[in-house]
């Protein structure tokens, strides 16, 4: 008699009438399916990572091989091309839009917005989002933002060009740089919008976490994917109204003749009435959600990866609690750091000494994580598929990118390091090449979930090589060149005497990023033809334990699971059990089913559990 | 330099068309569904991985060294030695781990490769490892804590009373500077009082600014302290000195400021870099707007009788453009005109 039989079983829901009744439109478009939503927020994120792509290209060619004529981009740019060379102000408004699309359009909505609407139901066993619907208003949002964003390169003063920083006064003053016009409105109205999405999103994250949970799945059982995309969720419905805010006041000081951040301006010939703001204020703001977006990006890539190693290394995650507890660490620290962009901006010194410290403070939880990694592939028996090579990717990432950043975090050094390709190189490590690779490494693990085929992996491996070479290629000689002096945002470094000296190199990682960017091509390529002509997949193609691999259907329908939800009696993590059958224990089999594997500590608890049902049953 | 793009464009659409087309043979192949299997290519992935590492390491710490002399000569301000070290003790203290960790990691992927007929160890935690790897680190970065506070309570002390002072005002897209001239005291400035000639700003009904001069380039004594007061006239831009490891916002609206103490002359560091040509250097670091590459301006570190020198060879501003002497207040007039060396007095001289 398994614990199931005598458990009262829920009282089966009614999903027989699945998908009949959706037309293309609410089945594709206005779906209120978690998975389908997911898979919209993957397409959007890969349009945008292109568009992004391809502007980080642009930066490229401008900046290793200055004498090269644009006049082939004319028919794409237009009047941004004069005389074959690019121009100054569109330059900044590429480096802009590029890292807002990165960091926002792709690595935010992109990447949380994928997994956590496709992942959570699925890893916790629910039908679906808590609010489907607001689930839904959620993507639209999202879509309504990006179209916003689209649409500022097509103005005639051109986008945003403040950097994605967009301090005022630049980004107020459409005096400053054109981009501060009607591009920046756009800007700041598809950024409001984008925000409402992040909050919809992440409060539907946070409940259906927290109430829709199956039988038996306890906090304690959550893979730790969704432990981190629950985390994430949290930093962001606290840190994104706060932008949101300083977004509004900017709209305020633009619009309407306020003065939060304007003071004793003279620009274009004329002073400005404004009187009594703080450009600093902005910047206290925007960093206090700037500082959390890096871990909104940072965390669910870790997340994916610490699914992804286990499955595949065929053994349980190492500190499974300590690397809980490191996330909610970094959670709570992340709040507190922000100033550590501000050490050269004026403020109090005393700020510098106090925001050294919680800096600091928040790289122990990231070196504990790396640790637990290490240790999990240590003694493992290890596969290495295209989405284990990019895991084991990230990692390196996490330690490269990471530990610059125990440099940049000390004050004295961050004076000189501070907007140089140094700070670039070390966040792009940290943040953006590494959550590249978690999404890569989801997609390839989850790919069969999706579409209920396989990814080519031999393609997989190609796309990883080319790509991790690549990325340090790009990225570690940006520390030498930042240290160099060379400060980020730059047009051309022609103008110094001291910027000379490192043209080769500029040269050399603008090839780097051109090859690393093509072979992105791989993995569209792989991406769309797997869709429809890929394998087919397997109900668990990888011998995974977590929920999402017990559904009926390989590629579920509305609401998962056609009959009951299954109900979960371990945690995730049960790989390669002394005495198992298998190498695996997925999440629905009892402890009864597995005694010669169970723990002592686990028999015991059978144990007891038998004695008090037998005691109900003959009270 | 387009040639080799195009021969590594054109090798990597072959390189795409052959998979595409082995894809598509294997797929033809294959129409029954995939099993959970291990990749038939899980020793060359190993392998590979073992490789990579061996390659990258040997590759960043050759050019680490490689590159070492395009780097920037050493530290030409006082508190820029104290940063430094600190720079190349914290830079031991992380690439020790970044070697160590980097190798582990590769090396554990490696060795712990699928092995047919062998189990993974079950090995869910260890309380005593994990305890150890949390402090640890936290030591380490506590040790670099103190030594950067430490540096950083130096740094930005108040500046010593004997400092040069010298402003710096920010504007798209160049640098005014302005020296308080023989009465050792600067004027003040209004943004409102600002126009194309007089890009400071500069108040001219403050007889402190009649002899202030505004020169080109940059001079600081070489030993003493100096204190730069920076200013911003439109948007934000940054005091960029990487040669003295300075950097400080410019601000509209509120005035900053950083003080340091040059410690070569020009002619010193251009013996010390062998380069009869060199010059220090200020950049802006702050996004200011289309002109934000260009704002360069030269600094001359001179020695201290040498810069007394210059600065007393310096016209002030009201000689360069008397036609502000309009300007000024009726009752102000004649001292600003002897003031400002329009008008040679001896009787009285300024201070
Ligand atoms: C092919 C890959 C990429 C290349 C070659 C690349 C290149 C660059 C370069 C050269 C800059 C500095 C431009 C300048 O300061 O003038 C830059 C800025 C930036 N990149 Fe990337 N990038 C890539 C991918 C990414 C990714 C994946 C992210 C995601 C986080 C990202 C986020 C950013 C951000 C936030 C900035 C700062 C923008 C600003 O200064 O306002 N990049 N990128
Ligand atoms: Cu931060
Ligand atoms: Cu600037």
């Amino acid at each position: 008699m398994s614990i199931a039989d005598i458990q009262i079983a829920p009282t089966p829901e009614h999903h027989q009438h699945d998908d009949h009744s959706l037309n293309f439109w609410t089945k594709y478009i206005f779906s209120t399916d978690h998975k389908v939503i997911g898979k919209q927020f993957l397409i959007m994120g890969i349009f945008w990572a292109i568009i992004g792509g391809l502007l980080s290209v642009l930066i490229r060619i401008q900046l290793g091989m200055p004498e090269s004529n644009l006049a082939w981009l004319e028919p794409i740019l237009g009047k941004w091309i004069v005389d074959g060379k690019l121009d100054p102000g569109f330059y900044l408004g590429t480096v802009t839009m590029h890292g807002t699309i990165m960091m926002f359009l792709v690595l935010t909505a992109g990447l949380s917005g994928t997994f956590s609407n496709f992942l959570i139901p699925l890893q916790i066993g629910a039908r679906d989002m808590a609010s489907p619907f607001m689930n839904m208003l959620s993507f639209w949002f999202y879509m309504l933002s990006s179209v916003l964003f689209f649409v500022s390169f097509f103005v005639e003063s051109g986008p945003a060009m403040g950097g994605w920083t967009v301090y005022p006064p630049l980004s107020a003053i459409p005096q400053a740089i054109s981009g501060s016009g009607l591009g920046m409105t756009l800007y700041i109205i598809g950024f409001i919008l984008f925000i409402v999405s992040t909050l919809m999103g992440g409060l539907n994250y946070i409940t259906t976490v927290i109430n829709l949970r199956t039988k038996g799945m306890s906090m304690a059982r959550m893979p730790l994917t969704v432990w981190a995309l629950f985390l994430t969720a949290v930093i962001a419905t606290l840190s994104f109204p706060v932008l949101f805010a300083a977004l509004l006041l900017l709209f305020f000081d633009r619009s309407f003749g306020t003065s939060f951040y304007l003071s004793e301006i003279y620009i274009a010939g004329e002073a400005l009435p404004n009187m009594g703001g703080s450009p600093v204020l902005y910047q206290h703001l925007f960093w206090f959600l700037g500082h959390p977006e890096v871990y909104i990006i940072f965390l669910p890539a870790l997340g994916l990866t610490s699914e992804i190693v286990a499955t595949h290394a065929r053994k349980p995650i190492f500190g499974y609690k300590a690397m809980i507890l490191s996330m909610a660490g970094i959670v709570v620290l992340s709040f507190v750091v922000w100033a550590h962009h501000m050490f050269t901006s004026g403020m109090n010194p005393f700020l510098g000494t106090a925001f050294m410290v919680t800096t600091l403070a928040i790289a122990i939880p990231s070196a504990i994580k790396v640790f637990n990694y290490i240790t999990t592939l240590w003694g493992g028996n290890i596969r290495f598929t295209a989405a284990m090579l990019f895991s084991i990717g990230l990692i390196s990432f996490i330690i490269s990118g990471g530990l610059t950043g125990i440099i940049l975090g000390n004050a004295p050094l961050d004076i000189h390091l501070h907007d140089t390709y140094f700070v670039v190189a070390h966040f792009h490590l940290v943040m953006g090449v590494l959550a590249f690779f978690g999404t890569f490494a989801g997609v390839y693990h989850w790919f069969p979930k999706m579409f209920g085929r396989m990814m080519h992996e031999g393609l997989g491996k190609l796309h990883f090589w080319i790509t991790l070479t690549g990325s340090y290629l790009m990225f570690i000689p940006m520390h030498y060149m930042g240290y160099a002096g060379y400060p980020r945002r730059y047009y051309s470094f022609t103008n110094f005497e001291y910027m000379n000296n490192f043209i080769d190199l500029n040269w050399f990682i603008s090839v780097a990023a051109i090859v690393t960017a093509s072979a992105q091509l791989i993995f569209l390529f792989n991406f769309f033809y797997s869709i429809w002509r890929g394998k087919k997949a397997p109900a668990n193609p990888w011998g995974s334990n977590s929920l999402e691999w017990t559904t009926e259907k390989v590629v579920p329908g509305h609401g998962n699971w056609e009959g009951d939800i299954p109900e979960v009696y371990r945690w995730p993590y049960d790989y390669s059990k002394p005495g198992a059958k298998e190498d695996f224990i997925p999440q629905t089999v009892s402890l009864t089913e597995t005694i010669e594997s169970n723990t002592d500590y686990e028999n015991q608890r059978l144990i007891q559990l038998k004695k008090e049902i037998t005691n109900t049953q003959n009270n | 330099m387009i040639q080799i793009i195009g021969i590594v464009g054109a090798a990597f659409v072959i390189a795409i068309a052959y998979a595409i087309f082995k894809v598509l043979r294997f797929v033809d192949i294959i129409k029954r569904p995939a099993k959970s299997e291990v990749p038939s290519d899980n020793n060359t992935s190993a392998l590979l991985l073992l490789i990579f590492v061996i390659l990258f390491l040997f590759g960043f710490w050759w050019y680490f060294f490689y590159a070492s002399p395009d780097l920037l000569p050493v530290s030409a301000s006082a508190h820029g030695e104290e940063t430094d070290q600190l720079f190349r003790i914290a830079m031991g203290v992380i690439l020790i781990p970044f070697t160590l960790l980097n190798i582990l990691l590769f090396y554990a992927a490696y060795r712990f490769r699928y092995k047919k007929g062998t189990f993974a160890r079950f090995y869910p935690h260890n309380n005593k490892l994990e305890v150890i790897w949390t402090v640890v680190p936290g030591l380490v970065f506590a040790v670099l804590i103190l030594m950067g506070t430490n540096v950083w309570s130096r740094i930005t002390t108040a500046p010593p009373e004997n400092a040069e002072v010298i402003n710096i005002m920010g504007y798209q897209f160049a640098w005014g500077v302005r020296y308080p001239g023989a009465d050792d005291t600067l004027g003040s400035h209004d943004y409102r009082l600002a126009d194309a000639v007089n890009q400071f700003g500069m108040d001219l009904s403050d007889p402190s600014s009649f002899d202030d001069f505004m020169p080109l380039e940059i001079h600081l004594p070489k030993g003493k302290p100096v204190l730069l007061n920076i200013f911003a006239k439109d948007v934000i831009h940054s005091v960029f000195l990487p040669h003295f490891r300075l950097k400080m916002d410019a601000v509209p609206g509120m005035p900053t400021r950083f003080w340091f103490t040059p410690k070569y002359t020009t002619e010193e560091m251009r013996e010390m870099v062998g380069n009869p040509e060199f010059n220090y250097e200020m950049a802006c670091t702050e996004i200011c707007g289309t002109g934000h590459f260009a704002m360069r301006m030269v600094v001359v570190v001179d020695e201290p009788e040498a810069y007394e020198e210059w600065k007393a060879s310096q016209l002030t501003w009201l000689k360069m453009n008397p036609e502000y002497l309009a300007k000024i207040p009726e009752n102000l007039q004649e001292i600003a005109r002897i003031k400002s060396g329009i008008e040679q007095l001896p009787a009285i001289v300024a201070k």
